[in-house]
């Protein structure tokens, strides 16, 4: 489904991404794990076109992510992506976001995508909230509206970047659930984050990065219980045991 | 001068002086239109991501607003015909004092597009969303609140400077009340009724304006 071959990006004379190879397969969940500032977001943000890159291929369901192109679109439809900080629409309600692509990205009919939309907020728990301002949620509702969102253009994967970390820690475990939920759906999905105990039980594959490379991926039973690369190891010691 | 007096004075002045609000009202909207049309033209150049765009734009801006509106109206009403182009009093007036405020609103309005979260302009762009699409339906909507409180301003400060189309024969208030003033020798009597009748127009603009601001500053 998601194909990376040596893909290369640098901003500037900062090289972030050097040579990461990977693949997600259909109905596959992988999480990328690794230090902050390793390109883990970076990496998420050219499979969906936010970043232009230098050398290497992205492809999508077969067809090549190029941001500079106006088949970028196409591509983008078949991927969504769920944000660290929700990016909602603040100007529009909770059904209003989810809404708002199906119509004007994807043309379809108001009545349907409403009903969509209704579908989605009940799956991600927040049936009755369709009149909601972003403003009234908290962060832990904010990001399950966001996943609805992503989940109404019907993508065939979902990129997370981060989707709880700005999150305070007794709402992290209601996303974690919707994410979960899908994960079980047999949606693909690419998740970047630090949430060790998610990637165990839910990821079918753990990527590791580090300094804009992968040190290390195979399944997540192996990385993240016998990790074989030291710098894995040594990660994976400072974020289990942060007081150790 | 008695109570008795200057309401006698008022009720002979108000009717010529009534005229001039009309010619106020309108001149005020008419360059407000032109203002606002302007100004989002030269906002959004100014955020194109155009070099070639943005900066001949933001030179105009700055001329435009380094050229005292008096300056230009004369200009447009005394020196375009030389040119062949003839304008009436009232099309100078609006013509000038809407370029003139067009490099206001139009710094207004780019600082509001700049104010949008982008996270949200990303999150459009990664729903497939067009770029006109992104425009009009996330960026321009967030940006109109942003700016309404400082736009009510300059509408104000527009319809206080509408009075110096005066120099070029506008028949708004402030020009009636001369009018009136020179040939009664009324003076006080013409110009507190002058200032009272703008007050009645742009007090309730400032009113309007502070509830806009209560609403919408806090998003």
């Amino acid at each position: 489904m998601i194909e990376i071959d040596n893909l290369q990006k640098s901003f500037g004379a900062n090289q972030v991404l050097n040579g990461i190879t990977m693949r997600v397969d259909e109905g596959e969940v992988v999480c990328v794990i690794g230090p902050s500032g390793s390109g883990k977001s970076t990496l998420l943000r050219c499979v969906n076109g936010l970043e232009g890159y230098q050398g290497g291929t992205v492809r999508v369901a077969g067809q090549q992510v190029d941001r500079t192109r106006p088949e970028i679109r196409a591509v983008r439809r078949q991927v969504s992506m769920v944000f660290q900080r929700f990016n909602l629409f603040p100007h529009r309600t909770a059904l209003g976001n989810i809404i708002e692509a199906p119509i004007f990205a994807l043309g379809e009919a108001r009545a349907s995508a409403e009903a969509h939309g209704r579908a989605l907020l009940a799956r991600v728990g927040l049936a009755g909230r369709e009149g909601a301002w972003p403003s009234e949620l908290s962060g832990g509702q904010q990001q399950r509206v966001a996943i609805a969102r992503a989940l109404a253009m019907r993508p065939r994967a979902v990129l997370f970047d981060e989707p709880t970390s700005a999150l305070d820690p007794e709402l992290v475990g209601e996303v974690l659930a919707v994410m979960r939920d899908l994960a079980r759906d047999g949606m693909t999905m690419m998740v970047v984050t630090h949430e060790m105990s998610f990637a165990r039980e839910v990821a079918d594959r753990v990527v590791f990065m580090d300094a804009g490379r992968v040190v290390e991926a195979g399944a997540a039973a192996a990385v993240l219980g016998a990790p074989r690369e030291p710098r894995t190891q040594d990660f994976l010691r400072r974020v289990l045991q942060p007081l150790g | 001068m008695t109570l008795s007096g200057f309401l006698a004075d008022a009720r002979e002045f108000l009717p010529i002086l009534a005229e001039g609000v009309g010619v106020t009202v309108a001149l005020t909207l008419c360059a407000l239109v032109l203002a606002t049309a302007l100004g989002v033209v030269w906002a959004l150049l100014r955020t194109s991501g155009n070099r070639w765009l943005e900066a001949p734009v933001r030179w105009l801006v700055n001329v435009i607003r380094g050229i005292p509106i008096i300056v230009q109206l004369f200009y447009i009403y005394f020196v375009l015909p030389d040119l062949g182009i003839d304008l009436s009093a009232f099309q100078a007036g609006v013509i000038g004092l809407g370029v003139a405020y067009s490099a206001y609103m139009g710094e207004v309005f780019r600082a509001g597009i700049l104010a949008v979260d982008h996270g949200t302009i990303e999150a459009a762009e990664s729903l497939g969303l067009s770029r006109l699409r992104i425009l009009t339906r996330v960026v321009l909507p967030q940006a109109v609140r942003i700016v309404l409180p400082p736009f009510g301003n300059n509408l104000i400060m527009l319809l206080k400077d509408s009075s110096q189309a005066s120099v070029i024969t506008v028949a708004e208030i402030s020009t009636q009340s001369r009018l009136i003033a020179s040939s009664t020798f009324k003076n006080q009597e013409v110009f507190t009724l002058a200032a009272l009748l703008y007050l009645c127009l742009s007090i309730p603009l400032i009113l309007l304006v502070a509830r806009l601001e209560k609403r919408f500053g806090r998003r």
